[in-house]
């Protein structure tokens, strides 16, 4: 479904991806690991179209979309959340998610569907529509981002960092959603610092360093593979 | 005393009308491009043309008018796509060149095609009258300047709220990145920024040559000031700071029209802007802070 080869990208003289290559297939719950700075939010606003890439190139359902700017990157199925958030903070809840069914903005019947099926994901949400998002909690702004995303009905999702700086039963809760939205048919590449935890869900898992794949494989083998913690450390 | 009241307060109102008209039409692309449209004043100069050069033509006042703020909504638009958007990725310093130097085209263009010295443009004759309201008299296009702004505001108000168009404005003012990411076309945004801020010039040029009555190439230096005064005081990135600077700004200019004595009055604007200097000190984010977040596009 997605697929990168010899993906580049530079913050001016700074080489932050050098060579990554990675596939996503049809229905997979693919995580992206690797310490901090090892490159993998860089490479995901690459893929979504946020940040120009310098070389390699990205394939989505078989067709190039290298270079394509981020709106018709979410028109062609695929969404990215950033680790940033970035919830519409003056906004409400329901203007953000009317924002993030943007694309379908007609389609007002399916609107109120979809707010349906996103209050029973995320009941957190219910009361807060008339809410600004600014006012949200951390953890009630990453699960509106992530149901921002979803408004757009994508069928690739690239989530970055979702449990950052959140309480452990927050976590447990957006880990929890995942593993339903997977369940739903949805693919999904998930980038965490939390290992274990994203391991424990995943199917398969490609760890970065310094912006190359440093190890790929079924999630199992990489989660007992005795490499990991050298490759966390930065060796 | 009352009746000065009165009469300060329809000054203040009318001319702070105008000055919100032009600050907003301003603040409305710097809050998304965070970049000063240097050729803003040239909207209101082409409009102002518009009329004068429909001026000998049977048409109706008000078919003229709006065929003035189409040319002002499509200037914009072309400032967009000649000055902004070719080198929007660049730099700061290409844009504001490139949109120094369209201001200087338009204003040569009607130097040399059409007359450095100032022209007439035709007004409807309910501009000249007046009306008396207890004891003062006042020009019935001070209530038109008033009651046509605050119909405008609202209308642009209703349409940030309510239009799923305005919802991504706002959003794009705050997070132009993650509003892409959405899937809200950027060049959508940025030229409707461009159209509204044509919109808004077009409708203040009406206004504005209701008072004044001419149009010359430089006409549009002073809007530019204005408005640029305006959102300082106001914040920069905030719509409603735009249209509260607007109002403050006129408050303060019609102040002092009224306080100084006859010999300081040529100095009004020194005084003016000591005010202003004052209020920086005072707040210098402007009255109202804009969206808290939010980087360069
Ligand atoms: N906006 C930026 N400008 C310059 N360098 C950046 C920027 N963002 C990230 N980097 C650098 O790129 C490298 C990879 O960053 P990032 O992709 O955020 O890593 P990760 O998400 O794996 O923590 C780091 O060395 C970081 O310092
Ligand atoms: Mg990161």
């Amino acid at each position: 479904m997605l697929e990168v080869h010899g993906l580049q990208v530079c913050y001016g003289a700074i080489q932050a991806v050098r060579q990554v290559d990675l596939e996503v297939q049809q229905g997979e719950l693919v995580t992206l690991l690797g310490a901090n700075g090892a490159g993998k939010s860089t490479t995901l606003l690459s893929i979504a179209g946020a940040l120009k890439s310098s070389g390699g190139r990205v394939c989505f359902e078989g067709e190039d979309i290298t270079g394509i700017s981020p709106e018709q990157i979410v028109r062609r199925g695929l969404v990215m959340v950033p680790e940033t958030r970035d919830v519409f903070a003056d906004l409400t809840v329901k203007e953000n998610l009317r924002l993030g069914a943007y694309i379908r903005r007609h389609d007002l019947v399916g609107f109120r569907k979809d707010i349906e099926w996103i209050e029973e994901l995320f009941p957190i949400l219910i009361n807060r529509e008339e809410q600004a998002a600014g006012t949200l909690s951390g953890g009630e702004q990453q699960m509106l981002v992530i149901a921002r995303a979803l408004m757009s009905r994508p069928r690739l999702l690239l989530l970055d960092e979702p449990s950052l700086g959140l309480a452990p039963t927050i976590v447990e809760q957006i880990f929890r959603m995942i593993e339903k939205l997977r369940q739903s048919g949805l693919t999904i590449l998930l980038v965490e610092q939390n290992a274990s935890q994203a391991l424990r869900s995943a199917d398969r898992a490609y760890v970065l360093s310094l912006g190359t794949v440093a190890a790929a494989g079924r999630a199992e083998d990489i989660a007992s593979s005795s490499d990991l913690r050298a490759i966390y450390l930065g060796a | 005393m009352l009746s000065d009241l009165l009469q300060f307060s329809i000054d203040a109102l009318t001319l702070g009308s105008l000055y919100a008209l032009m600050a907003l039409g301003l603040v409305i692309v710097y809050g998304i491009l965070r970049l000063v449209n240097f050729a803003y004043g040239e909207l209101i100069m082409v409009a102002g043309y518009t009329l004068y050069l429909l001026g000998g033509s049977p048409l109706p006042w008000l078919v003229m008018a709006v065929m003035a703020i189409v040319m002002a909504i499509f200037t914009g638009i072309a400032t967009e796509l000649v000055a902004f958007r070719p080198v929007r990725e660049r730099s700061v310093t290409a844009v504001l060149i490139t949109s120094f130097a369209f201001s200087t085209l338009l204003q040569n263009a009607a130097l040399l095609f059409i007359s450095p010295r100032s022209r007439q443009v035709p007004l409807p004759d309910l501009f000249s009258e007046v009306v008396q309201i207890g004891e003062i008299i006042v020009p019935v296009r001070n209530l038109v300047t008033i009651a046509s702004t605050i119909l405008l505001l609202a209308l642009f108000a209703l349409i940030l709220r309510r239009t799923v168009l305005g919802m991504a404005l706002r959003a794009a003012a705050s997070q132009f990145r993650m509003a892409r990411m959405v899937g809200v076309p950027a060049n959508l945004i940025i030229s409707t920024a461009f159209a509204i801020s044509g919109l808004l010039a077009g409708v203040v040029s009406l206004l504005w040559f209701g008072r004044i009555g001419s149009v010359v190439p430089g006409i549009g230096l002073e809007p530019l000031l204005v408005a640029f005064i305006a959102t300082v005081i106001g914040g920069m990135r905030s719509l409603p700071g735009a249209v509260i600077g607007g109002y403050v700004l006129a408050m303060i200019d019609t102040g002092f029209n009224y306080l100084l004595p006859q010999d300081l009055l040529a100095f009004r604007d020194a005084f003016t802007f000591s005010i202003v200097i004052f209020i920086l000190l005072w707040r210098p984010q402007g009255l109202m802070a804009g969206p808290a977040t939010g980087q360069r596009t």
